[in-house]
């Protein structure tokens, strides 16, 4: 033990890094123009919601934060790292949109919740008692304990996305992304979504959760982010949501379809 | 039971049986490992392409007295890089460039043959020759059948990561391109083991049907894995003895007895097939 000096206690600690920040993120598709120079800084412990139109780069900025779309321009951090880093320390808890999902594959519940684990297994991904613990406490978070043993497939809309939720806190994310977790979601299941996502902010977690559907919002985030390629708005849901806002973003009426992203999201 | 008993025994006192019995089970029981994840990948063509690609290579090995496998490995593995290369380097899709991709491979494995004075018999490439392989060529298949067995149980929780959720594995810092790189590579090497036993042209079938029957039965991967290989082996072996007694095609018999028992599953399986399925939604229907 060397007793290296402790510390001069500065004059401020430093401030906690952000969740997740964007800066100058520009992605295209071919010629099609995903994201546009989007910044965005979203601080450790807040439930946002992600708005925007089909087409309108929801699912390419979260695939972006991913480092899935390594962005043609621009920087991503999270929690203060580099992507890949952020990546490797299992930062980054994924919940795919329910299209992305093979729901037919032969995996159980609890084998999903397991994948969490892989990140901290050795390299044959042997479970070890304190992955199935942190499997199992999962479960129990999302209430999913006595479904733990169906397969996948044969769960509820809201149950899916709850069991993906469930895989991201077995790998202990701290940053959540959810794609279009509403989408095909019952209300009752919807609400119980939220639930478990309220409290997982309650315990520090930052969650991102792209939705197109604008008039649930307002009830259970914190702030949201609307986006239009780049970022129209991001503040409260009340704000971002105002009217005037909405015409800016969108025009009158309806909004325009965007050239076809090929939902290369 | 003493008829039955002779029947399984009789051919056994011949040697190319044994050696016709142990490549077919060996080359059955891989690719109904490997044939797990090509039905979930949606990859099943892929193996076809791969299968024909391969023929210039066994030409080329037989005409340079090299082993069978080298060639047909670096043919089979060159194929599938070169289809990824014409896929992300031009406006061709993926199916057509697997498409052109193999069927030009295999015309230049064809035009060899028709130029090179050997006794490489085209018919035996294609179709399969189990019952005059040499011990050469076994040696071979059981080197190549046991890596790839090994190294599909260490890492089969990896490949069904990849298959199931590649983002996740990526978002975890995995690479699912490493991931898809081993799954083509044991993809290569199965396809090889098995032209001993069904030749070229039914490869295909042994990578599909034995992983899509099992699809049929279960709802979980390790159980599909275990159902594929003894379907798998299954086939081999009876398809093996009744080629044998019927005086028939090895490789086609051996198919025949696959797709028999993937015909049973499909109408009789208890909760996928399409049977009890029907007469479940009478039963849910008459319920109302």
């Amino acid at each position: 033990m060397s007793s290296a000096p402790a510390p001069q206690p500065g004059p401020q600690p430093a401030p906690p890094p952000p969740a997740v920040e964007v800066e100058g993120a520009t992605v295209r598709y071919g010629d099609v123009l995903a994201l546009d120079d989007v910044h965005l800084t979203l601080a450790q412990g807040r439930l946002c919601a992600l708005l925007g139109t089909n087409g309108s780069g929801k699912s390419t900025l979260l695939r972006t934060v991913l480092g899935l779309n390594p962005a043609a321009r621009g920087t991503v951090r999270v929690l203060g790292r580099g992507p890949a880093a952020a990546r490797r320390a299992g930062l980054l808890g994924y919940v795919p949109q329910s299209e992305q999902v093979d729901w037919a594959f032969p995996v159980r519940v609890i084998d999903v919740v397991m994948m969490g684990r892989y990140g901290r297994m050795g390299p044959l991904r042997r479970p070890r008692r304190a992955d199935r613990e942190a499997v199992e406490a999962a479960l129990e978070r999302t209430g999913l304990a006595d479904l733990a043993h169906r397969q996948i497939g044969a769960l509820s809309g809201g149950q899916r996305k709850r069991a993906f939720v469930a895989r991201g806190i077995a790998q202990g994310a701290q940053v959540f992304l959810l794609d279009e977790p509403f989408a095909g979601v019952d209300r009752p299941s919807e609400a119980t979504i939220i639930e478990v996502l309220t409290a997982m902010r309650d315990e520090g977690h930052t969650l991102l959760v792209s939705t197109h559907d604008l008039a649930g919002v307002p009830r259970w985030c914190d702030e949201a982010v609307l986006l239009q390629r780049r970022v129209v708005a991001h503040g409260s849901p009340q704000e971002v949501l105002s009217p005037e806002r909405l015409m800016s973003a969108f025009g009158a009426g309806p909004a325009p379809a965007p050239a076809d992203e090929g939902c290369a999201a | 039971m003493s008829g039955l008993i002779e029947w399984v025994t009789v051919p056994l006192q011949f040697d190319f049986m044994v050696r016709a019995l142990l490549v077919s089970a060996v080359a059955g029981a891989v690719c109904a490992l490997l044939s797990c994840w090509m039905t979930l990948t949606g990859w099943s063509l892929l193996g076809d392409a791969v299968s024909h690609a391969v023929l210039p290579g066994v030409v080329l090995s037989y005409l340079l007295g090299l082993p069978f496998a080298l060639g047909a490995l670096v043919f089979g593995a060159g194929s599938v890089a070169l289809i990824g290369v014409v896929n992300r380097t031009s406006r061709v899709k993926e199916d057509a460039a697997i498409g052109i991709v193999f069927t030009a491979m295999f015309a230049v494995g064809v035009v060899l043959i028709s130029r090179v004075p050997s006794e490489t018999d085209l018919m035996h490439i294609l179709f399969g020759n189990v019952l005059g392989v040499s011990d050469g060529e076994i040696a071979q298949v059981l080197v190549m059948a046991a890596l790839t067995t090994a190294v599909v149980l260490l890492k089969h929780r990896d490949l069904t990561l990849y298959a199931f959720d590649p983002v996740h594995a990526h978002a975890i810092g995995l690479s699912p391109r490493r991931l898809e790189a081993l799954l083509l590579g044991l993809l290569s090497v199965t396809v090889v083991i098995a032209l001993q036993a069904v030749g070229i042209i039914l490869v295909v079938a042994m990578l599909v049907i034995p992983g899509s029957t099992a699809y049929l039965l279960t709802d979980r991967f390790e159980r599909m894995l275990a159902i594929a290989v003894a379907v798998s082996v299954g086939a081999s072996v009876v398809g093996t003895y009744v080629s044998f007694y019927a005086d028939i095609a090895t490789g086609g018999t051996v198919v025949v007895a696959q797709a028999a028992v993937f015909a049973l599953a499909y109408l009789f399986a208890p909760r996928h097939g399409v049977l009890p399925r029907r007469r479940a939604a009478g039963r849910a229907a008459a319920a109302r």
